[in-house]
């Protein structure tokens, strides 16, 4: 498996690629006929209403639901299985268990799994990414040591994103990772996100705020169950396309 | 004081022991999985379940073995966990609600069943265990539970733990869920019917579920929940099996007990949650 470095000195690029992807669940079509391409090195946003899609899409690039149709390409690859560890992925605040007896520290130590599998020990370079990803999401001294149960929502979002930077891995997919982020862990975030993209990583997330979308990320994808629009922030937010976005298709 | 000492000396009664032991162990050491993953309502449906099971297979083949009752016990629960999860797809019935309809069918029928069942062990014993009465071939049983609980969770532990935290995160860091989750159940269902022979059915869950309780009243280690759960199940098994003895109680209900009382005494001394202590945190 051809590993990235992350240097990228010579200019080579790897790519995901999605061809009319189809997601339903039972009878309900959830996504229809995505065409994407994404390079690392950069940020994209997924925008649209609730029911739009976006966390179904980034299941799905993540390997986690069956698409119905098409095909999710990483780096020429098909095969989700083959790629373990190559793709972080955060979830939504619901889906956990917070009841978990398990320190911010345990938690982020976890994302270290891609590179020890089961049996490898843990490592001075794994105590090292653990340390930076902590102090990183500003989780390191005393918050490092509490049970993740013990925490304010907006820390526990750090606590998960910590884990996905801690994995080091080439794509990250943040499902609405701004979520519960106060005004200076907003900023934190922001900064975060831009420099994974200029550490030539691929960063995917859902994102609710039109307003600081060209702040955060270089392009933007608009999805509504199908993909309404899709470029650079600049370019794509326009009115028209915004109001096709948003308009009332998700209940028809 | 004597007729214990006597008692001590009987092969019944060292054989129960060692039973008590193993049993008490496996449990204790599942039960920290059980507390992770939350299912101790969906395990005690399941517990219900292996009578009929067990009871059908020895209706069929005229006999009791332990290959025999693992089969019945298995296609049982397998059969009731399925059609719940059938019954919750196709309505709206929460699959809690589901689970109750059937394991409560299947048990009555289990009951009603043991009427034509013409063994030496009567209805009591099927109910609340006999762990007085185990083979030595039970015992190897019980011995090679306890060894692959062990080996096979030590050896998986780190991804059965990323499962139990978050599948999905899991998943995309390369844990294969899917065998993590079967592992997780062979886990439960073996430790099930050993305690199947010692507290029966109906009290096998307390067996599985308040070990594990227990400790996590004391500790946020998660690796302390399956150590000390095995250790304080060990122990509590084995005590109940030698009071029971000069008190003339039922072995089975005496190992519950000892475990409910453990646990109540627990509560009060928690560092973190006794309602003694100042501001306590609610539990869960």
């Amino acid at each position: 498996m051809n590993k990235c470095t992350h240097s990228h000195t010579h200019g080579q690029t790897h790519e995901l690629i999605i061809k009319n992807l189809e997601v339903a669940y039972r009878h309900n079509m959830v996504l229809e006929d995505i065409n994407l391409h994404a390079y690392c090195g950069s940020s994209l946003a997924l925008v649209g209403p609730n029911g739009a899609g976006k966390s179904t899409l980034l299941k799905a690039i993540a390997g986690l639901v069956k698409q119905r149709k098409g095909h999710i390409t990483w780096s020429g690859e098909d095969n989700v299985q083959t790629r373990g560890g190559e793709f972080a992925y955060l979830p939504q605040h619901e889906e956990v268990n917070w009841d978990f007896p398990i320190t911010v520290r345990g938690v982020v130590e976890m994302g270290r799994y891609s590179q020890l599998g089961p049996w490898k020990r843990f490592n001075k370079k794994d105590e090292l990414a653990v340390e930076r990803a902590l102090a990183l999401m500003e989780m390191d001294g005393e918050l490092s040591n509490r049970q993740i149960s013990e925490l304010s929502g907006g820390q526990k979002q750090r606590a998960f994103i910590a884990r996905a930077v801690a994995q080091e891995a080439h794509v990250l997919l943040l499902d609405e990772p701004f979520t519960g982020l106060d005004r200076d862990h907003t900023a934190n975030l922001t900064r975060l996100l831009r420099k994974l993209a200029k550490e030539n990583r691929l960063v995917i997330a859902s994102h609710h705020d039109v307003n600081t979308l060209a702040d955060i990320f270089d392009r933007v994808l608009l999805l509504n169950r199908r993909v309404v629009a899709c470029g650079e922030c600049q370019t794509t937010l326009s009115e028209d396309n915004l109001n096709l976005t948003f308009k009332n298709m998700a209940n028809v | 004081m004597s007729e214990l000492l006597e008692i001590l000396d009987m092969p019944f009664f060292r054989r129960a022991l060692v039973a008590a032991a193993l049993i008490g162990f496996t449990n204790g050491f599942v039960s920290g999985f059980v507390l992770l993953r939350r299912s101790s309502l969906t395990l005690s449906a399941l517990s219900h379940t292996m009578l009929p099971g067990i009871v059908i297979v020895v209706l069929i083949t005229g006999s009791l073995t332990q290959a025999g009752a693992f089969m019945g016990a298995l296609l049982a629960s397998l059969f009731v966990g399925l059609g719940s999860i059938a019954i919750t797809r196709h309505t709206r019935l929460p699959q809690s609600t589901a689970l109750a309809i059937f394991f409560t069918t299947a048990f009555a029928l289990g009951v009603l069943m043991l009427k034509y069942v013409h063994t030496s062990q009567d209805l009591e014993e099927w109910l609340f265990g006999s762990i007085l009465s185990v083979s030595d071939a039970d015992l190897k049983v019980f011995f090679a539970i306890a060894c692959f609980t062990l080996l096979s969770a030590t050896l998986f532990m780190r991804p059965l733990l990323l499962t139990l935290f978050e599948p999905n995160v899991a998943a995309v860091q390369g844990v294969g869920v899917r065998w993590m989750n079967y592992l997780l159940y062979a886990l439960m269902i073996f430790a099930l019917m050993a305690s199947f022979q010692a507290v029966g059915p109906i009290l096998s869950i307390g067996l599985l579920v308040v070990p594990g309780a227990i400790v996590s009243l004391f500790t946020n280690h998660t690796r302390w929940l399956f150590w000390g759960g095995g250790v304080v199940g060990c122990i509590s098994a084995v005590l109940a099996v030698v009071i029971s003895i000069p008190l003339n109680i039922p072995t089975g209900p005496a190992i519950v007990l000892v475990l409910g009382a453990l646990f109540i005494l627990a509560y009060f001394c928690s560092p973190n949650y006794s309602p003694f202590k100042r501001s306590p945190k609610p539990q869960q």
